[in-house]
């Protein structure tokens, strides 16, 4: 006992990257109308990540068998609701001269690979855009519309119907070219120790993952799933809003939604899975 | 007087006025880590040390830490090492170093500093996501600390 006590002290502190990641060994393929998605749920880590981390891996490998099921056909997944919803404001005439986004698109299929990339620098206007940022575009400039907002039911489906449209694709975020500099700053925020607890995205998501922190098993903090369908609050959950709770349970001021902070680091942690399948609407606890 | 209400007196005193003995969270001398000064002069208790370190919004060193004489606990976590023996490991004086601020003993430790209030990148009130002005009250008071302390104490290597 006293032997292996301090044993594991000293792994612990002399150690930068614990052996005892455990996400279960697992492959995800997802029954759906259009018959079955293979999804990668663990590959190699992105160059970028040399040094940090070998191989990455989805949420999904570190969810309870229950969870995981769920997630294998849309059938059983609650986050297809969400999906079904925004096709129907998809369609829908609420422009202020009756435009749909469906009179502009076409069909939802037309924003095939989107997801995957986002979010980027955007070529015409240089801005940094998430999903959200070009929902947004669309209502308040082309359609004349209020803004739904970053928590709106509105948002939260047409995310869930977009990112649907990727599943199955790699995630493949550029961190080159303009996207540089937002990159650097996402990276900074993510190994920054914030708030009373001191704590930074990489010490739960890199470090621990694979550990337990009381009843949570520590996963890489992936973001390939998101949308998340989260069984515990019955909502869908962008990646900002996932970030705002880990940041706010540092015992720390969080960042809002949208914020440049923010859109930094969403641009940050997706590269980090750079290779991971988009899930469209993923299932966690 | 008599040595027990002597005692009594001090107690009273103590809780009554606890600027008067407890060491401020900035006043702690640490020695390598080590703090060899109980930080109320009020011997720690282990019962109520135990309530401090499984309550979450308290110590929840369960959190991190399995420690096996505590079977009640669910979901103990595994980040830290666990418990058992810790007493064994170390002395008096280390443990409540690393109680108060880990990071003397284990340099950039996870483990948060508990008896602390200011030098943080964007402070918060507690876990509610607002920001809060520092210095912030320490997530642990200074007799919550002789506490876990004393609980500490008991896990030793029989
Ligand atoms: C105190 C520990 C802790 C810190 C610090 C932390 N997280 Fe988390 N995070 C968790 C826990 C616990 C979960 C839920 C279990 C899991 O998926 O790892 C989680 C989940 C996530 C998820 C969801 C993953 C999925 O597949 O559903 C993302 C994304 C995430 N975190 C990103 C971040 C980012 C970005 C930061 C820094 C801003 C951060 N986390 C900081 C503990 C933490
Ligand atoms: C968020 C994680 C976390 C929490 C919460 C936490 N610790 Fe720790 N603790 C650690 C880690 C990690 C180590 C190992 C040292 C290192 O690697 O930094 C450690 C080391 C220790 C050690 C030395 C153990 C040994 O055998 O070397 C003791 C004693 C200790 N902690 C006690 C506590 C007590 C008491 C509490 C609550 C009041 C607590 N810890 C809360 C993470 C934590």
């Amino acid at each position: 006992m006293h032997r292996t006590s301090i044993m594991a002290a000293v792994l612990a502190v002399g150690v930068a990257f614990p052996a005892l990641a455990t996400p279960v060994e697992d492959t995800l393929v997802i029954e759906s109308d259009d018959g079955p998605v293979e999804i990668v749920t663990q590959t190699t880590a992105p160059a970028h990540l040399q040094g940090a981390l070998e191989t990455i891996y989805s949420g999904w490998l570190f969810r309870n068998d229950e969870t995981r099921d769920l997630e294998r056909d849309d059938f059983d997944n609650p986050g297809m609701v969400f999906v079904d919803r925004g096709r129907d404001t998809w369609n829908a005439e609420i422009g202020a001269k009756g435009e749909s986004c469906a009179s502009c698109h076409g069909g939802p299929e037309s924003l095939k690979g989107l997801r995957a990339v986002l979010p980027r620098v955007d070529e015409k206007t240089g801005a940094l855009m998430t999903m959200e940022n070009y929902i947004d575009t669309c209502l308040t400039e082309r359609m004349g519309l209020e803004s739904w907002g970053w928590t709106s039911t509105n948002m939260s489906d047409m995310l869930a119907l977009i990112s649907m449209q990727s599943r199955g694709m790699p995630v493949n975020v550029a961190i080159d070219g303009a996207a540089a500099p937002y990159w650097e700053q996402g990276k900074e925020i993510y190994y920054t120790r914030f708030g009373q607890l001191e704590m930074a995205c990489a010490n739960c998501h890199e470090q621990y993952y694979g550990h337990m922190i009381r009843a949570d098993h520590l996963s890489q903090g992936q973001i390939n799933g998101f949308p998340v369908y989260r069984l515990k609050d019955s909502a869908l959950l962008s990646a900002q809003k996932r970030f705002v709770g880990c940041v706010r349970d540092t015992r720390a001021e969080t960042f809002k939604p949208n914020s440049p902070e923010f859109k930094a680091l969403e641009l940050y942690v997706a590269s980090r899975g750079n290779g991971l399948s988009v899930e469209g609407v993923s299932v966690r606890h | 007087m008599t040595r027990q209400l002597a005692l009594a007196v001090a107690v009273a005193l103590a809780a009554a006025s606890p600027a008067m003995s407890e060491t401020s969270p900035n006043d702690v001398q640490f020695d390598g880590g080590a703090v060899a000064q109980s930080l109320t002069g009020v011997p720690g208790d282990p019962t109520a040390g135990v309530k401090v370190m499984t309550t979450r919004a308290l110590g929840n060193c369960v959190a991190c830490h399995l420690v096996s004489a505590l079977p009640d606990v669910p979901f103990p976590g595994d980040i830290g090492p666990a418990l058992d023996g810790a007493a064994s490991r170390y002395s008096e004086a280390q443990l409540r170093g690393i109680i108060t601020n880990s990071k003397h003993t284990f340099e950039g430790s996870f483990m948060p500093a508990f008896y602390k209030t200011e030098g943080y990148i964007r402070p918060g009130d507690a876990y509610t996501g607002k920001g809060a002005a520092e210095p912030l009250p320490p997530i642990l008071s200074a007799q919550q600390i002789e506490d876990v302390l004393a609980y500490v104490m008991t896990l030793t290597d029989e």
